[in-house]
């Protein structure tokens, strides 16, 4: 009950620190796909290239966020930028790469070589080929990668508020110095509910955005008529 | 025109160079379906794709009207050619109108002659328009689907189209239904077509020209018919098969063999005259026609000798009768079916054409063989 009023009563603070959550995982995840997508369709050219930036994506991605926070103070202090926002959206940045980058290559690797032969031989150039073909057909697994993007690093950027951030983390950070349960169940429960909702918002977006003739429907079955034996 | 000259594929693997493809020389004339045949790996699908350049030839020269295909850019050149694959490969994201458009679109047509043109087309292949048009790919079963395939290779109305093994992957009942229908629209359309196929039964069946492959060599480049009276080496015989001369009834119709000219008996003809008649041509059957000219029933002659009255009181009925559009091998299963030696055939109207038999099939089956003064391989 403690809690329920807590949060009725400070409706407004949660809604900013929702919006200022919202604003670090929104632009770097965004960032991300704008970097994650070219660097995945970029890799499926070489073997080589892309087991190596697969691995470092992976690398990056088993730093603690911690730690990662910490390492950007020194780093990015030298232009005034040590702590705050700017940190914060590089951190959720890079968190993104992995799965935005793994999907996209694994999407386009995956289009039926069939198809891309047929376009080939229809005279489609390689570029032509990726916009009209391999993208279309790739966009709900690079899809599935930008919400698993998102979901992450709605849990990430609750750390973020350590290095002043903002954002739901800081019910957290407060309740757990101030020992104050209702602010800790508060940020919990945002961040959480948070997360549910941008990942129901995107699954709708990527059902959007697949093709109509990829989407799964109903199967259809077409009889057709057969001649009567003779 | 298709030509190859001396064209030569080599492939560098770790293992050492493999030769695809060897001097392979050959033309297609305008018009013609050339069916490339072989067993796998015999370098047909090699061949077939180094004329739209999706393989580069290593040395030799290809030329479409007269034009060196080294002179186009490839993208360019493979937009002037239409290919249609085995695994069909419409594009799952756009409707059956926007796959039929991808090529006038590459080719800078506007949208609106596009799409006319795409109606157009499922309506040559049997598919409604209004129904089909904004149905997607996995809304077609894949007879339906291939046939879209073949129509998207038209769109931009190319004079040369490549197949590489465009019907392996339908059903059997299908995939006749569907050579048929091409086989008609290439009547009416008259493209080149270059056709990969490692069926006998099909090749005899679409070629105009039959091109069989081995080890990344032409063995032998003739019509189907010539291919399976004359194979050029054991090879062949073995490939085309045992049963090679059955297939060649296949490619002859009934109109080829029928023998013309021999006298009928109407209904009320005494039995007497049609006796006379056989016995003048030396015939053990007659047919009786009705006015109109259709063969109603037939009089055998031992079972007429000594008998009178009208024809008809001893006249049996005919077993069956055959088109002369039919070919011989429908011809001879009805004969077999009903255990006779010859048919009465019939024209388009229905009116009683001639006989075709089987004394007179093996003569003509042995003409081409005795023509050309080959022994036929064993």
């Amino acid at each position: 009950m403690e809690t329920l009023a807590f949060i009725l009563a400070n409706l407004p603070a949660i809604g900013e620190r929702t919006l200022q959550h919202l604003s670090i995982v929104g632009v770097a995840v965004g960032l991300g796909i704008l970097t994650g997508v070219p660097i995945g369709i970029a890799i499926t050219q070489s073997k080589r290239a892309a087991d190596a930036v697969l691995y470092v994506a992976a690398i990056i991605m088993t730093i603690p966020s911690i730690a990662l926070f910490g390492l950007m103070i020194p780093i990015l202090a030298k232009i005034g930028q040590g702590i705050g926002y700017l940190p914060a959206v590089i951190a959720v940045l890079l968190y993104s790469q992995l799965p935005i980058i793994r999907n996209t290559y694994t999407a386009i690797t995956n289009v039926d070589p069939a198809l891309r032969e047929a376009a080939r031989g229809m005279g489609m150039g390689p570029l032509q080929r990726l916009s009209m073909v391999e993208l279309p057909i790739a966009v709900p697994v690079i899809m599935a990668g930008v919400r698993i993007a998102v979901v992450i690093n709605i849990g990430i950027t609750a750390i973020a508020t350590y290095i002043g951030a903002g954002g739901l983390g800081a019910f957290i950070s407060r309740g757990i110095s101030q020992t104050d349960s209702r602010q800790l169940v508060t940020g919990a429960l945002a961040v959480s509910l948070l997360a549910i909702a941008a990942d129901y918002g995107l699954l709708w977006l990527q059902r959007r955005l697949t093709p109509r003739g990829l989407r799964a429907a109903k199967p259809v079955v077409w009889r057709h008529a057969r001649r009567a034996p003779a | 025109m298709i030509t190859l000259d001396n064209v030569t594929k080599a492939f560098e693997t770790p293992s050492g160079t493999v030769i695809a493809a060897q001097n392979i020389s050959m033309e297609v004339q305008d018009g013609e379906i050339c069916v490339l045949l072989g067993p796998s790996g015999c370098g047909k699908t090699t061949t077939l794709k180094m004329v739209n350049r999706l393989i580069e030839p290593t040395s030799g020269r290809i030329t479409i009207g007269g034009k060196d295909t080294a002179a186009y850019d490839p993208v360019e050149l493979r937009r002037t050619i239409g290919y249609v694959i085995q695994q069909i490969g419409l594009f799952p994201n756009m409707t059956v109108e926007e796959n039929i458009c991808v090529v006038p679109k590459l080719l800078g047509w506007d949208m609106e002659r596009a799409r006319k043109r795409a109606a157009e087309l499922l309506a040559t292949i049997n598919l409604e328009p209004a129904l089909f048009l904004k149905r997607y790919p996995k809304e077609l079963s894949g007879g339906q689907q291939q046939r879209v395939g073949v129509a998207r290779a038209l769109a931009a109305d190319p004079p040369v189209l490549l197949m590489d093994e465009p019907f392996g992957a339908i059903d059997p009942i299908n995939r006749e239904v569907i050579q048929d229908e091409f086989l008609k629209m290439h009547r009416r359309l008259r493209k080149t077509v270059m056709f990969v196929s490692h069926d006998i039964d099909e090749a005899v069946k679409m070629a105009d020209k039959i091109a069989i492959f081995r080890a990344g060599k032409l063995e032998q480049f003739a019509s189907p018919d010539h291919v399976l009276a004359h194979p050029a080496n054991r090879f062949i015989a073995d490939f085309v098969g045992a049963d090679r001369t059955l297939k060649r009834l296949r490619l002859v119709k009934v109109g080829s063999a029928v023998e013309t000219g021999w006298p009928t008996v109407t209904a009320g003809d005494d039995v007497a005259r049609a006796l006379a008649l056989m016995a003048e041509r030396d015939h053990k059957y007659i047919v009786m026609v009705d006015p109109a000219g259709r063969p109603q029933a037939f009089l055998a002659r031992d079972a007429c000798r000594d008998q009178n009255g009208p024809a008809v009181k001893h006249s049996l009925p005919l077993p069956a009768t055959v088109r002369l559009d039919e070919d011989l091998r429908s011809a001879v299963s009805v004969m077999f079916m009903h255990d006779v030696r010859w048919l009465a055939c019939v024209d388009d109207d229905g009116l009683f054409a001639g006989y075709v038999t089987q004394p007179g099939i093996t003569r003509l089956l042995r003409q081409t063989y005795r023509g050309s003064g080959v022994e036929p391989v064993a």
